[in-house]
C-alpha cells in the first residue's frame, strides 16, 4: 500500500481557511433559496426580513466578516484516507489548532465554554471543535466543515420511536418539533432528519443533513417525496421570516437514514438556521 | 412601509404610542447582556445587592457580538434567543427596564410583567448580524469585563433596525403557527 505524507501544518491550515470561509459566505443553495422567497412572500414584513437577510450576507461577504455573531461551536465529519500519514504532528491536535486559528485570527466569536454545569468557563478559542471520523479506503482527506448557532441547536430533538408508530409517527414528530421551536430559531431554518440507526446515531444523521446544500434530495425517492411534502407542510405553519409571519418557515428539510434495529424507529430533528453554514473541503 | 424614527432613552409617551408589528429604527444608547449577565444580575436582586448598572429607564439587547475586525466597532451583533432570559426579566423590569431587544417568543410572566411595567419588547432579525453591525456606532464594556462577549456593554446605536414584537398593551407581532 503506498502511503502519502500530509503534513499536519496542511490540515491546520486547510482547516482554518474553511472556518473562516464558511462563517464569511453564504452557500449558493442557501442564497438562492432566500431569493426565490422573497419573490413568493407577499407580506411586506417577510419580503423586508427577506432583503434584509440578503443584505446582511452581501455585507459579510464583501467585508470578509461573520455572517452571524453566533460562530457555532466547530462540528467536522472528516473521511480519513487509510494511506495517508501525519508528518511532523498529529492529526486531531492540527484541526483543532485550525478551529483555533480560525477563531482567533479570523475575529469569530469564542463561544465554547469548559464544563457545561459547573463552572461554564470560555475556553477563549472556540475549542474544543467536534470531530466524528471515518476511516475510508484512499489516500485522502475529505472534511466537511460546519458551524451552527445553538439558537436553532436549542430546539432540535431526539425520539426514540418504535415501529408500529410508522411514517406517520416520523412526520408527525418533525412537524411538531418545527412546531415547538416557532419562531426562535431564527427562521427561514433548515430541517435536518436523521431517522434509524441507534439513540446517537439517528443525531449525528440529523446534523449532517443540515451541512446537506439543500437543493439536494435523499437518493431514495420515497425519502426524497417526504423531504418536498414536509417542506410544503412546515410552509403552511405561518411562522415566516423571523417569526413575523409569512410562507417561508423553511429554505429546506434534508433527511439521512440508516439501517436500524427490528425494535426501534429513532427520529433525530437537528433545527437549523437559514445562515446553513458549511464547507466540504479535501485534502 | 412606514417606519418610525425614535430616540433612546424610551418615554412611557413614546411606550404607549409603539404597536406591535410596528418598523422602528433607534438612535441613543442601549445596554447589552445575555445569558450570564442576566444571572449575575438576578444573583444581586435575589441577595439584595446593589447592581453594577442602573437600568432606570434603560433599553437592554440581548445580544453577544462577534470580535470587532480593525477599523470597526463592534464585530457582528445580532439578536440571541430572548426566552433564555425569560427567568431573569420580570425582575429586571421591576428594577425600571423600559425596553428589550432580543429574538423570539417570551412567556406569560414577562409579558404579563411588561404590561404592569410599561415596557416593550423589540425583535432585531435573527442573523442579519453583520447588517445590524453597521448601527451600532460604539461599543464600550460596562461590566463583567470577564464574561467577554456575554459582558454588559453600552451601545451607541443609530437608526438601529427593530419590528415591535410585543407592545406594552401585551399584543404580539410574532406568529402564532
Amino acid at each position: 500500500m503506498n502511503v502519502r505524507e500530509i503534513s499536519a501544518a496542511a490540515i491546520t491550515g486547510a482547516v482554518k481557511q474553511a472556518f473562516m470561509d464558511l462563517n464569511y459566505h453564504i452557500g449558493s443553495d442557501i442564497l438562492s433559496a432566500l431569493q426565490t422567497a422573497q419573490q413568493t412572500e407577499t407580506s411586506p414584513v417577510a419580503q423586508n426580513v427577506l432583503s434584509q437577510l440578503l443584505e446582511n450576507h452581501r455585507i459579510a461577504s464583501e467585508e470578509e466578516i461573520p455572517i452571524c455573531q453566533d460562530t457555532g461551536m466547530a462540528v467536522l465529519f472528516i473521511q480519513y484516507g487509510e494511506q495517508v500519514v501525519i508528518r511532523d504532528g498529529h492529526f486531531e491536535e492540527a484541526v483543532q489548532e485550525g478551529v483555533r486559528q480560525a477563531y482567533t485570527d479570523g475575529y469569530l466569536r469564542k463561544s465554547v465554554v469548559d464544563d457545561p454545569v459547573f463552572d461554564r468557563v470560555n475556553t477563549k478559542d472556540n475549542t474544543p471543535a467536534l470531530l466524528y471520523t471515518d476511516i475510508v479506503p484512499g489516500d485522502k482527506i475529505t472534511i466537511l466543515a460546519g458551524c451552527k448557532g445553538f439558537g436553532s441547536e436549542n430546539m432540535s430533538a431526539v425520539k426514540m420511536l418504535t415501529p408500529s408508530a410508522g411514517l406517520e409517527g416520523v412526520r408527525q414528530f418533525i412537524l411538531d418539533t418545527v412546531h415547538y421551536a416557532g419562531p426562535n430559531p431564527c427562521p427561514p431554518i433548515v430541517v435536518g432528519v436523521g431517522i434509524g440507526g441507534t439513540f446517537e446515531k439517528a443525531a449525528l444523521l440529523a446534523k449532517k443533513a443540515t451541512l446537506r446544500p439543500i437543493n439536494t434530495h435523499h437518493t431514495d425517492e420515497r425519502y426524497a417525496a417526504l423531504e418536498d411534502e414536509l417542506l410544503t407542510a412546515i410552509n403552511t405553519m405561518g411562522y415566516g421570516p423571523a417569526g413575523l409571519g409569512g410562507q417561508t418557515t423553511a429554505l429546506g428539510v434534508n433527511i439521512e437514514t440508516s439501517p436500524t434495529h427490528i425494535a426501534g424507529m429513532p427520529v433525530a430533528v437537528n433545527i437549523c438556521c437559514h445562515a446553513a453554514r458549511h464547507k466540504t473541503i479535501t485534502i | 412601509m412606514n417606519i418610525k424614527k425614535i430616540t433612546l432613552p424610551l418615554t412611557d409617551d413614546v411606550i404607549s404610542d409603539l404597536h406591535a408589528g410596528d418598523s422602528v429604527l433607534l438612535t441613543g444608547t442601549v445596554i447589552t447582556g445575555r445569558d450570564a449577565a442576566h444571572k449575575r444580575l438576578y444573583e444581586l436582586l435575589e441577595k439584595g445587592e446593589e447592581l453594577p448598572v442602573n437600568l432606570q429607564g434603560e433599553v437592554i439587547y440581548y445580544v453577544g457580538p462577534a470580535p470587532a475586525k480593525p477599523g470597526h466597532a463592534v464585530g457582528p451583533a445580532g439578536p440571541t434567543s430572548s426566552y433564555r432570559m425569560d427567568k431573569y426579566t420580570p425582575a429586571l423590569l421591576d428594577r425600571g427596564l423600559k425596553g428589550m431587544i432580543g429574538k423570539g417568543a417570551r412567556s406569560e410572566a414577562v409579558i404579563e410583567s411588561m404590561k404592569k411595567n410599561g415596557v416593550v419588547y423589540f425583535a432585531a432579525i435573527g442573523g442579519a448580524a453583520a447588517l445590524i453591525s453597521r448601527s451600532i456606532k460604539k461599543a464600550e464594556v460596562l461590566a463583567y469585563e470577564d464574561l467577554g462577549t456575554e459582558a454588559i456593554y453600552r451601545f451607541t446605536v443609530e437608526d438601529f433596525p427593530a419590528i415591535v414584537a410585543i407592545d406594552a398593551y401585551g399584543h404580539s407581532a410574532l406568529a402564532k403557527g
